[in-house]
């Protein structure tokens, strides 16, 4: 999962890129080589679920019995995960950064956490000690999935305001007579939205790709009624998962235009396909 | 020293003074006890070596610090407890400040907004501003499509469009390339001084300082050394550190006798009193006399007392360095039509003028240039 939250923290520039002219040119065919191995990797197990699942079964996997109910759990469960995420990371981040920024690796300690605790310590433990109603409850699941977010979250908020002079801009718009909320929603929000799209990205696709926590919080989402699916109609199954990457991929693409469109207006960095495929490439593992 | 106001938009000057102000961070000192008075309308400059404390004390004015004692008075009302966002102040910061989401126009309306102002309005007082800082070309363009020196124009357009009280430039044109900046800081002055705002600015640039500046306090660990206008402060400088802080100063070894006239390359002059009834505190013996390149003069000749060590041609005038016996430099300012007899070898004669020095305990002589001078 590493790898990830290095593509969005860092904006892709191409490696050797500034050698010396006279090895460019091994340099160039060696890049040509890993695409290609690289690009093999992944589309090779893509393409034999394609040619297993056949096409008349994407047509059919809507009509499935569960097919609706556990995307829109699904897709509810992202919705909220990103809402609350973002409502608590980007003020605790800020502030973090502006008041207390001997804290930024304490902060940075603390989100990387539920990276290393397994998810199945994580739900185990919280099932031990949440009361009744919370349990009976999706809101359980969707605060669970904004611990195992803000790893994520916390690493794309902080690439976007280190790229921002923040001391300065609130300021200046402090002088001019802005309070707080002001400054948050008219000054900062507004460009960090680079980094508030990768969060939500990030949230989105862990969301939709995790089943851990689901599963054994008893929930049927949409990765689980793949797996119970597949126990009955495995290419139905396949089908059905390779629905879910298509629509990821069709849905972070838009994103990704939407959000390099805006960059590229305030000449702030952008959203890079690159960033989105690599994101994709996560939800798959899970 | 205010300034005469021509266009009246300003509200009627306001005054500004800073009477004790210490601020500490951790052991350092960054302010202590400073105390200064700005008049309505006047552009005051601080100017010191970075970590003199200049930008804390600007800053505190701004209400971005506190400080942990002393009061700072606008208008005569302690403002200590007004939030920044409440002091009415224009600020213009070092580093480019512009949102970089919004357009030259609405940074520039920013303000105008918080101020519950109405679009219409706020967009013709915004580009009135733009006019007046020459960019009103620019209203649509967004910071990232701006060079620096226009950013800093839109920045100072944007603190001027809320009439601030009173305008806090914090070093606004170190980042920019020496063309522009030239031309900036003339505009600036223009621009303040048609306006009458009250203006702090802060700078590490002595000839910013002096060039645009009604008076400059000059800062050191903390304080304020002198507080000046530009010329005065040339001529006059309070202190060691002052006199060489602003401008060029030689320093010639000296003896100091007992009568208060120190002998130099030759000549016996006697010490400038600098701070009226202020004593010569320094004893009798080995002294800096303290002297400006265009204060010595310079002739060549035969086993002279110096040798011309090197020549920096400056226009009308030609800086000719010169080697002392003793190992002491010192840098004389020549007509240019005049140097050309003056070769680098060339054995030469310095001579002090015949008017009134200053004098600073000699250098590496115990603790140099903290004493005040006389």
């Amino acid at each position: 999962m590493a790898p990830v939250s290095r593509a969005v923290t860092r904006p892709m520039t191409s490696p050797g890129a500034a050698k010396v002219p006279r090895r460019r040119a091994p340099v160039a065919v060696w890049r040509w080589v890993i695409l290609l191995l690289a690009g093999a990797y992944f589309i090779l197990p893509l393409a034999t679920a394609q040619r297993f699942a056949g096409l008349s079964s994407f047509s059919s996997v809507f009509t499935q019995p569960g097919f609706a109910a556990s995307l829109w759990l699904s897709a509810q469960l992202a919705i909220m995960t990103t809402l609350i995420t973002l409502v608590l990371m980007v003020p605790t981040t800020i502030y973090v950064h502006l008041r207390l920024p001997r804290l930024r690796r304490v902060l940075e300690g603390i989100t990387i956490l539920p990276i290393v605790i397994p998810p199945i310590v994580l739900i185990l433990g919280v099932l031990q000690v949440a009361p009744l109603w919370l349990k009976a409850s999706q809101w359980l699941l969707g605060l669970e999935y904004v611990i195992l977010a803000m790893p994520f979250a916390y690493r794309a908020i902080d690439a976007g305001l280190r790229a921002l002079d923040l001391k300065t801009l609130t300021e200046a718009a402090s002088s001019l007579g802005a309070g707080w909320v002001t400054t948050l929603w008219r000054v900062l929000l507004p460009n960090l939205g680079t980094a508030l799209m990768s969060a939500t990205i990030l949230i989105v696709a862990l969301v939709l790709g995790e089943f851990t926590m689901a599963s054994l919080d008893l929930w049927v989402t949409f990765p689980v009624w793949i797996v119970q699916f597949d126990q009955l109609d495995a290419q139905m199954s396949v089908g059905a998962s390779l629905f879910a990457l298509y629509a990821t991929w069709v849905i972070l693409l838009a994103i990704t235009l939407v959000g390099t469109r805006q960059a590229r207006r305030t000449g702030r960095g952008e959203v890079t396909l690159f960033t989105a495929t690599r994101i994709q490439t996560t939800v798959s593992e899970s | 020293m205010a300034t005469s106001v021509i266009t009246g938009t300003a509200k009627a000057g306001t005054s500004v003074s800073l009477r004790d102000v210490t601020r500490a961070f951790g052991q350092v000192r960054a302010l202590d006890g400073m105390s200064l008075e700005i008049a309505p309308g006047e552009l005051v400059a601080l100017l010191g070596p970075s970590g003199c404390g200049k930008t804390t004390a600007l800053r505190i004015v701004a209400g971005f610090e506190h400080a942990d004692s002393g009061q700072v008075l606008v208008d005569g009302k302690d403002v200590s407890g007004v939030p920044a966002a409440r002091r009415d102040m224009g600020m213009v910061f070092q580093s480019y400040s512009l949102f970089p989401n919004m357009s030259a126009l609405d940074n520039v309306g920013f303000g105008l907004r918080m101020r519950k102002m109405g679009g219409a309005g706020r967009k013709g007082r915004a580009l009135e501003l733009l006019e007046m800082v020459g960019l009103a070309d620019k209203a649509r363009q967004y910071p990232h499509q701006l060079s620096g020196g226009q950013q800093q124009r839109v920045a100072l357009a944007r603190a001027l469009a809320i009439e601030p009280r009173v305008l806090l430039l914090d070093e606004p044109l170190s980042a920019l390339d020496a063309q522009v900046r030239v031309q900036l800081r003339e505009q600036i002055r223009s621009l303040q001084q048609r306006l009458g705002t009250t203006t702090l600015f802060v700078t590490h640039d002595q000839e910013e300082a002096l060039s645009m500046a009604d008076r400059v306090g000059v800062m050191r660990a903390g304080n304020l050394e002198q507080v000046a206008g530009p010329a005065e402060l040339y001529a006059r400088p309070a202190t060691a550190f002052v006199a060489e802080f602003v401008g060029t100063m030689n320093r010639v070894p000296a003896e100091l006798a007992a009568d208060g006239t120190v002998t130099a390359l030759g000549t016996s002059v006697p010490v400038a009193a600098v701070k009226e009834g202020a004593a010569t505190d320094a004893a009798p013996g080995p002294v800096d006399v303290l002297v400006r390149p265009e204060g010595l003069s310079l002739a060549a000749a035969e086993g002279g007392n110096g040798i011309v060590a090197g020549r920096t041609f400056l226009g009308a005038v030609t800086r000719v360095s010169v080697l002392l016996s003793g190992d002491a430099e010192v840098r004389v300012d020549v007509p240019s039509t005049a140097a050309a007899a003056l070769a680098p070898g060339a054995s030469v004669q310095v001579s002090l003028p015949p008017a009134a020095v200053l004098i600073a305990p000699r250098r590496g002589a115990g603790e140099a240039a903290t004493v005040p001078v006389g």
